[in-house]
């Protein structure tokens, strides 16, 4: 009998419930995420997915009273927000913090030194940093990518940056590390049109078989850019409806509220939600 | 392995360890007549200075320790040993394969003779109470710069020196300005002659080596009209466990139009008082700049003062100061501005962390009649921990009304949200702090030259070591 190779789960949220302040903001959450597929998260405001996103990179202030999250079959929890990052999880946040006096190009060459130190290591490899210079080059190229002036470099980390310019900023960090599951927190707001198709462009770029994107956001605009494979709709701290990328258009149309209205019926997750995309359509 | 390589790989073994290099004669402890007759003999005098360390001896014995700021109980002084002179050291080398072989090795494991080559105009080397190493770069002597060895320039310049000498810091300022002048030894004499501009940094660094020293340089900068030059200094001791003090003098004289730089990293073990003492006399539209950094001692009281003494004379002060576990870092700025058109800035920035204390003391006072005078202060906070403290004790006198003065004063904790974005992107709680502090402190350590700047940041990260866990 042929062996079917079983497709590993990249992440497994399983009912999931976070506190923040003794305030449960997700209630029994589910989710999954497998290596290549793109997920959309939307949902009204206060919804729980911001909250999400910060869990997800392990923000202290966000705890867990209930469930568990697995990250290649091992458990997230244990992970430090470094680990995270330095295993493959990388979120771009929806409001970059700066850091005074820190040059961006400085705190890049030790984050990317650290993500490929670790690298170098589980392949058993000798690791050598990268030169200044090199290093310079490469940030250069990523930053053309997405028309960042290359004088912001030297800038400290996102100072005195626009709306936009930050989220262009987590984009290029994004471009660098190469994360496995890149987690973009509201990547559209703030940002305007000539800004979202640049950073749209390097995100479809960026996507590669095995790289997976959870996209939470609350308009559809990013969502003409890249195509998700699911859309889950989040409400009160649930998913209460998922579907393909047609769901964006229908809520696009239709608002939240009717969506939540016809949810009634709707099974809640995985496929039954695909099938009740008919009925709205 | 280059310095800058060699300055990032710094440890604290190199400040704190000691070699246990010979001294002449066993070394005296305590103060006395004799003691000052002794160095003054010691060192061929003239007359005049030994008076003058006489008196100032007078003026110490009468005058009280301060009683505000740090406490001072600590120092024994009948414990301390004044003046010690190495084995084998009769005069500077100008050359270091002639400075013994062990006092070259320290220097050497300090980065001194490699950022000489590199960079400098001139180099000097203090090992306890005399230079072990002096050298001007010959390009400078030509344009007659002197740049000598403190004790020597008294016998070459001596009409020079007793013109300036303690007439901008005398005895009868303090206590601790009243020791030095009775016991100083060693030192730095610069003199950049009018429209000269020294283009290189000129350096001076105090090593403190014997256990329970005292060291009393005295750096006595002469700037003349339209001239120009930077002064750096470094400073380190071994740690003991048993109380030094360091009560240095500083006296600058900014000529009309000149412009001066004087910068200083202090790293002191921790067993040492540092009780330094800095002045400059600024003349008419000349610029004085001070840029600090004070890491390591138990206890320092350090107060770079300026005095704007010519019209349109301006001033910088900018200083940063670390106080970790066991650690007052009392430190800030003095501006007086005496004439019309003067301008200042102050720009200081202390962090406590592990329980220190890191105070910022200043002083602006604007004389009457110092019309349009301008002045603006900024002192910055940041405290690591909880058990962690910051004062700001800013002092005003202000006799003028015709001025325009800003002062502004932060204290910050880290920031939560800061940390938690550095971690995401795969830096430990360690380097995202170390990352935080380097940044807070960016204003000041851009103001230094390169090796400087990294041996400033290598030096904080030794200090943020073993804040987590």
């Amino acid at each position: 009998m042929k062996k079917q190779k079983k497709i590993l789960s990249l992440l497994s949220i399983k009912n999931l419930s976070v506190e923040v302040g003794y305030k449960k903001i997700i209630n029994e959450l589910n989710l999954e995420i497998k290596p290549g597929e793109i997920h959309a998260i939307m949902g009204p405001n206060g919804s729980g997915k911001s909250t999400l996103a910060m869990t997800l990179a392990g923000h202290p202030f966000y705890k867990i009273s209930q469930g568990e999250i697995f990250w290649l079959g091992e458990d997230l929890q244990l992970m430090k927000p470094e680990t995270r990052l330095l295993n493959g999880i990388f979120l771009a946040f929806q409001y970059p913090r700066e850091i005074p006096g820190v040059s961006f190009i400085s705190f890049l060459r030790v984050c990317y030194n650290n993500v490929n130190k670790l690298r170098a290591e589980q392949l058993g490899k000798e690791f050598v940093p990268i030169s200044l210079y090199a290093f310079k080059s490469l940030l250069l190229a990523k930053m053309k990518s997405i028309d960042f002036p290359a004088h912001f470099m030297n800038r400290a980390i996102n100072e005195g940056f626009s709306g936009g310019e930050k989220k262009k900023s987590e984009i290029i960090q994004m471009a660098l590390f190469e994360p496995k599951l890149t987690i973009l927190d509201e990547i559209d707001s703030g940002v305007d049109i000539d800004a979202l198709r640049l950073i749209g462009g390097v995100i479809q770029g960026f996507k590669k078989s095995d790289r997976s994107l959870l996209i939470i956001t609350h308009y559809p605009r990013i969502l003409n850019y890249i195509q998700p494979d699911y859309v889950h709709v989040m409400m009160n701290g649930k998913i209460v409806l998922t579907g393909d990328y047609k769901l964006a258009k229908i809520l696009e149309k239709k608002g939240y509220a009717y969506v939540a209205g016809g949810k009634a019926q709707a099974n809640v997750n995985g496929k039954a939600g695909l099938k009740l995309l008919t009925n709205f359509s | 392995m280059g310095a800058l390589d060699y300055i990032k790989n710094l440890d604290r073994t190199v400040f704190d360890s000691h070699n246990d290099y010979g001294y002449i004669a066993k070394a005296e402890k305590g103060l006395s007549k004799s003691l000052v007759r002794r160095i003054s003999k010691e060192k061929k005098e003239p007359i005049w200075m030994l008076e003058h360390r006489l008196k100032a001896l007078g003026i110490f014995y009468q005058k009280e320790l301060p009683t505000w700021g740090v406490d001072l109980g600590g120092i024994n002084f009948e414990e301390i040993i004044y003046y010690v002179s190495p084995k084998g050291m009769k005069g500077y080398a100008t050359k270091w394969e002639e400075v013994p072989k062990e006092i070259k090795q320290t220097f050497e494991r300090l980065g001194i003779p490699e950022a000489e080559r590199k960079f400098l105009a001139g180099t000097g080397a203090q090992y306890d109470s005399l230079n072990a190493y002096h050298k001007l770069k010959e390009q400078w002597e030509g344009k007659g710069v002197i740049f000598e060895d403190m004790d020597m320039a008294l016998k070459k310049y001596p009409e020079l020196v007793k013109k300036y000498f303690m007439k901008c810091v005398p005895s009868s300022d303090h206590k601790f300005a009243a020791l030095h002048g009775a016991v100083w030894s060693g030192g730095t004499f610069l003199y950049i002659p009018k429209g000269v501009n020294v283009t290189q940094p000129l350096q001076a660094y105090f090593r403190m080596n014997a256990k329970s020293m005292g060291q009393f340089e005295h750096t006595l900068i002469i700037v003349e009209e339209g001239a120009k030059g930077h002064y750096i200094e470094g400073c380190s001791a071994p740690k003991y466990g048993s109380t030094s003090l360091h009560a240095g003098c500083v006296e600058i004289f900014v000529g009309s139009n000149a412009h001066f730089r004087y910068s200083s990293v202090e790293n002191w073990s921790q067993d040492t008082y540092n009780l330094n003492t800095k002045r400059a006399i600024v003349d008419t539209l000349a610029t004085m700049e001070w840029v600090g950094g004070n890491l390591g001692s138990g206890h320092t009281m350090l107060y770079p003062c300026s005095i704007l003494k010519g019209r349109g004379a301006r001033a910088d002060h900018l200083g940063v100061a670390f106080a970790n576990r066991g650690q007052i870092q009392d430190t800030g700025a003095k501006v007086i501005h005496v004439a019309p058109d003067t301008s200042s800035t102050v720009l200081a920035k202390g962090i406590s962390k592990g329980g220190g204390v890191s105070v910022y003391r200043g002083l602006l006072q604007i004389n009457k009649g110092a019309v349009r005078a301008k002045a603006n202060i900024r002192c910055d906070a940041l405290i690591l921990d909880q058990e962690s403290r910051n004062d700001t004790f800013p002092k005003m006198k202000i006799y003028e009304s015709d001025v325009a003065i800003a002062h502004e004063a932060r204290v910050g904790k880290i920031s939560e949200e800061q940390l938690f974005y550095l971690r995401s992107r795969g830096l430990s709680e360690n380097e995202a702090l170390g990352m935080i502090v380097n940044g807070f402190i960016e204003p000041i350590v851009k103001a230094l030259p390169l090796e400087y700047a990294v041996e400033m940041n290598r030096l904080i990260e030794m200090e943020m070591e073993g804040v987590i866990g």
